[in-house]
């Protein structure tokens, strides 16, 4: 067997992004300084992006079989973005931890490494091109998270909670068991056709077909756990309620973005229309009809990004037509939902859950630009103005249904918009809502108000991370062609 | 000229922005800055209507914007839209003015003042676009500003009042976006230019997006039985909010059936005008009828809309020239009379603190100009031969008289009654509140007319008697585009 040639080129965000987490492993040993632990990860994800960028979406692949084509390290413009978006979220993700690490909530070292390697991962999903490799990048997205999810120090005197390790506990038993069901579907296609390179993909034909195709359900099934889709979400809530702050932020954008690409990478190639359309329509019915009677926020927040995936679903249902529209919409959602949770994060204590929705009564009136970055994002995840990001990712996923002469699935994903915005708008309505009324007699409700909730200050990298993902929301509502052109 | 079309939405954009980034301490300077922005956008989308070029559209300016999506930033204006534009500027200026010195409770009188500014560039965004996404996407902008117009600044209900209203027109703006995009698919492109009369879609295409058209529109504008959002989203809006939502954003309904509906689906529109004309009467007469029964102010007008809002649908309906001017003239009046109406509503409930029709009895005899305005208002708005409501409600009536048939007569005739009906309950309402022995709340009220109301005021009375009397102001430029769209369907 000859010696295979490798195009280390195109391996550039992967050797970015993996060496981005030695980096930080270092650092924490060597120097051990919190500001350098902070800056490799930070300068290794902008590496991580500029890598990507140059590798760009159409080098040919490497890894490959020595008769051509089958590769399994195959650059694409969908694993370019998806590369690009990884490595943003976990630099965002970090700038939102900033504040509770300072309070000594979680070992940084650790939780940098740990955050480090899962961008390592999702990196790989985008530019798998076989089963192996996926499953093992959307591996190495999830393992971390189990740490992160549960990484908790409380300190004395501090209220212990078992939240976090309980939350930490059902994403792992769950995650297992997907992983378990996407592996028996690969390997039941493998035996059944052959194929493990996803260019190799086939259906299956004769005697072995119903294995096949019984392997395919399974390996959307297996994948559709990863991105919380109905009936397969029960995790979802109480993990992103029971997570810190930043985390939950993380596993409803990143951890969902690797579900999607790697559901691309199946439904693209093979035939799962059915199963995904139906799981798209109970995914967006059924998490806006439950996001609907949430009264905490952060499970409100998960209920509706269940059902943002729903959407996503009904793109991924057109098979290889709906790739490029899922992608842009998961896109903006993530840009969106990162907004919506940096707020959230902003407005509470450092290394302090969610709360309850009521909690945030008046907190637009006290902090205006936070209130007026939440109404971007939430007006933005219901698909309205002013952020047109929003309102683009609905257009897009709509105008991909009717191209393709799915009618009835645009319906459903238009009557769920209506349906969203009832809760969207009761949570941006409450940040608004005039101070309660006391029960005694008071001359200026605003003051008291005000001496009731102080103003709390937002820490620097909090407000970058905001400002950035603010940003990113505008330019991309004015100029989505930005997105669609690096998608093709 | 090209520049004034892309102006006269960066103009009000750029006011909302500074107005909301000024710092807190100045309101009232606030206030005013953005009734500058207002001020000057009414001077940027007047001359508009100078330069009446020879091609479809008098002035037009397309750029490429999201290729992918196939949207084009394809703006223009002709002799259907102008009145309109100008109606949306005049409208937002005097809410504006209005809101310098009068802010209703509920937030802070800089934040109102930004919203009617967001307001104004979605609404005139709707009228200027000449591409069916860019029309959908500036449909959907005035949603949540009128929303929180509503929520912040309304009455006691305003939550659930907001809330109906946001929902329900958002469900209105989805069939839009089906229908927009069944369109768009089958035809390879959105420009309405490329799209008049139907051109490159199948019979089926076009019943299958008028239906979603119709449905959408209907909900905006709001044609009976869809129309329940409307009462309570009045009822419960502050002043300006109400003023707004009936001078110009209801007209979007209108405007967007005759200009998309008939003009680039008018197979469809031809196949749904039965259906269409008799819901529009089943509005009239369902409207006047509830009008006589209600006995609140503001409730009252907003039933009343339903009622106008059917001849214009009516007009609509018909596909004859006539008909499609008479709903262009009574989209305007309708603006015009509403507008002063839900003014004058408005300053009654600020001074009585009721809008109950029972307390509001013997008006003329503590406040004689307010009662004097009130019932100019109410006579223009019954349809009193030379004042503007007068055009479009005969015509209407003429226009399915001229249709022929024996649908298209009883309809005609159904409207003429409902015409009726709606002199009675205007007459009744001035009995009501002009009439008889004052009560105690009136004896109380202060007469006099604040001169910010004034100027808030008599540019409306002003033009409800001008359209009255030269009802070709609005429609001197109409013929042509009318001729086009329904020659289409011979």
């Amino acid at each position: 067997m000859s010696a295979q040639t490798i195009d280390q080129i195109s391996l550039l965000p992967l050797y970015a992004a993996a060496g981005t987490a030695v980096l930080v492993l270092l650092a924490d040993l060597l120097i051990g300084r919190r500001g350098a632990v902070y800056g490799s990860l930070v300068l290794g994800g902008l590496a991580t992006v500029v890598c990507a960028i140059v590798v760009g979406g159409n080098r040919p692949g490497t890894f490959c079989l020595p008769g051509g084509g089958a590769c399994s390290w195959v650059p694409s413009p969908l694993a370019m973005v998806a590369a690009v978006v990884f490595a943003l979220l976990t630099i965002g993700v970090l700038a939102l931890s900033i504040p509770s690490l300072r309070l000594g909530t979680a070992p940084v070292g650790e939780y940098c490494f740990l955050l480090a390697s899962s961008m390592a991962g999702g990196v790989v999903i985008g530019y798998a091109g076989d089963l192996i490799t996926l499953i093992v990048g959307l591996e190495t997205l999830t393992l971390p998270l189990y740490v992160l999810v549960g990484l908790r120090r409380y300190a004395p005197g501090e209220r212990v909670s078992t939240a976090p390790a309980s939350a930490s506990v059902t994403f792992l038993l769950i995650s297992v068991v997907s992983t378990a069901i996407a592996l028996l579907g690969a390997a039941l296609n493998y035996a059944a056709t052959g194929a493990l390179h996803l260019d190799r993909l086939v259906p299956g034909s004769g005697v072995t077909a119903p294995v096949a195709a019984a392997g395919v359900g399974l390996m959307v099934v297996g994948f559709a756990f990863k991105v919380a889709a109905v009936p397969l979400h029960a995790w979802a809530p109480p993990t992103y309620e029971g997570a810190p702050l930043p985390i939950a932020t993380y596993l409803s954008t990143a951890s969902k973005l690797g579900g999607i690409v790697a559901l691309a990478a199946i439904v693209s190639r093979l035939d799962a229309d059915v199963v995904t359309a139906v799981l798209a329509v109970l995914t967006m019915t059924i998490g806006n009809l439950v996001a609907l009677r949430q009264t905490r926020m952060v499970r409100l927040l998960a209920w509706s990004s269940i059902a943002q995936a729903g959407y996503i679903l009904a793109a991924l249902a057109l098979g290889a037509a709906g790739v490029e529209a899922a992608a842009a919409y998961a896109v903006f959602f993530m840009v969106l939902e990162f907004l919506a949770f940096g707020v959230v994060t902003a407005l509470r204590a450092p290394g302090a859950d969610g709360g309850d929705i009521l909690a945030y009564r008046g907190a637009g009136r006290r902090s205006p630009w936070l209130g007026a970055g939440m109404v971007l994002a939430l007006a933005g995840l219901a698909g309205l103005p002013p952020g047109l990001a929003g309102l683009f990712a609905k257009v897009t996923v709509v105008d991909a249904l009717i191209d393709q002469g799915w009618g009835w699935l645009a319906g459903v994903v238009a009557l769920n918009a209506v349906i969203g915005l009832a809760y969207y708008v009761r949570v941006a309505a409450n940040l608004y809502s005039a101070p309660p009324q006391v029960g005694i007699a008071v001359a200026d409700p605003e003051l008291l108000e005000a001496a009731t909730h102080p103003p709390r200050k937002v820490t620097r990298p909090v407000v970058a991370a905001l400002l950035g993902a603010a940003a990113v929301a505008v330019v991309l509502g004015f100029a989505p062609q930005i997105l669609f052109g690096a998608l093709t | 000229m090209t520049g004034l079309l892309i102006a006269a939405l960066v103009v009000p954009a750029l006011g909302a922005l500074v107005v909301a980034l000024l710092p807190n301490a100045s309101d009232r300077g606030a206030r005013i800055v953005a009734t500058v922005f207002a001020a000057i956008n009414l001077l940027v989308v007047l001359p508009l209507g100078l330069d009446r070029g020879h091609g479809r559209f008098w002035t037009e300016t397309d750029h490429s914007w999201v290729p992918a999506l196939n949207i084009e930033f394809h703006l223009g204006v002709d002799g259907v839209s102008y009145p309109l534009i100008v109606l949306t500027a005049l409208l937002t200026l005097l809410c504006c003015a209005y809101t310098v010195w009068n802010v209703p409770e509920g937030g802070s009188g800089r934040t109102l003042a930004a919203l009617l500014l967001v307001l104004e560039v979605g609404i005139l965004g709707t009228f200027l676009a000449l591409d069916l996404v860019l029309f959908f996407l500036f449909f959907e902008v005035v949603l949540l500003p009128m929303y929180a117009v509503i929520a912040g600044w309304g009455g006691e209900d305003r939550r659930p009042a907001a809330r109906k209203f946001v929902l329900y027109t958002l469900f209105g703006s989805v069939l839009l976006l089906l229908g927009v995009l069944t369109v768009t698919v089958a035809a390879g492109t959105g420009d309405m230019g490329e799209l008049a009369g139907g051109n490159g879609l199948s019979r089926s295409t076009q019943y299958a997006a008028f239906a979603l058209f119709a449905v959408a529109f209907a909900v905006k504008a709001p044609l009976w039985p869809l129309h329940t959002w409307l009462p309570d989203a009045h009822t419960q809006a502050p002043t300006v909010g109400s003023v707004i939502l009936a001078g110009v954003l209801l007209k979007m309904g209108t405007y967007g059936l005759i200009r998309i509906g008939v003009g680039v689906t008018p197979l469809g529109a031809h196949w749904a005008a039965p259906v269409l004309g008799i819901l529009a009467a089943a509005a009239i007469l369902a409207g006047a009828l509830i009008c006589l029964r209600q006995t609140e102010l503001k409730r009252l007008i907003a039933y009343s809309s339903v009622g106008h809002m059917g001849f214009v649908l009516l007009g609509i309906a018909t596909l004859t020239v006539t008909g499609l001017q008479a709903a262009l003239l009574g989209n305007i009046a309708h603006g015009l009379i509403t507008g002063l109406l839900f003014f004058l509503a408005g300053a009654l409930k600020d001074r009585a603190h009721t809008g109950n029709l029972a307390d509001l009895g013997g008006l003329r005899e503590t406040a004689p100009r307010l009662a004097g305005l009130l019932g100019f208002a109410a006579i223009a708005s019954l349809g009193l031969p030379g004042l503007a409501g007068f055009w479009g409600e005969a015509f209407a009536v003429v226009g399915s008289v001229e249709r022929g048939g024996g649908l298209w007569t009883t309809l005609g005739v159904l409207a003429a009654v409902g015409g009726a009906l709606t002199a009675a309950y205007f007459l009744r309402l001035l009995r009501k509140v002009s009439h008889g022995p004052a009560g105690p709340v009136v004896l109380k009220l202060s007469p006099a007319i604040a001169g910010p109301e004034w100027t808030a005021w008599a540019p409306l009375v002003v033009l409800v008697l001008a359209v009255g009397l030269v009802p070709a102001l609005v429609l001197a430029a109409t013929a042509d585009p009318m001729q086009a769209l329904t020659g289409v369907l011979r």
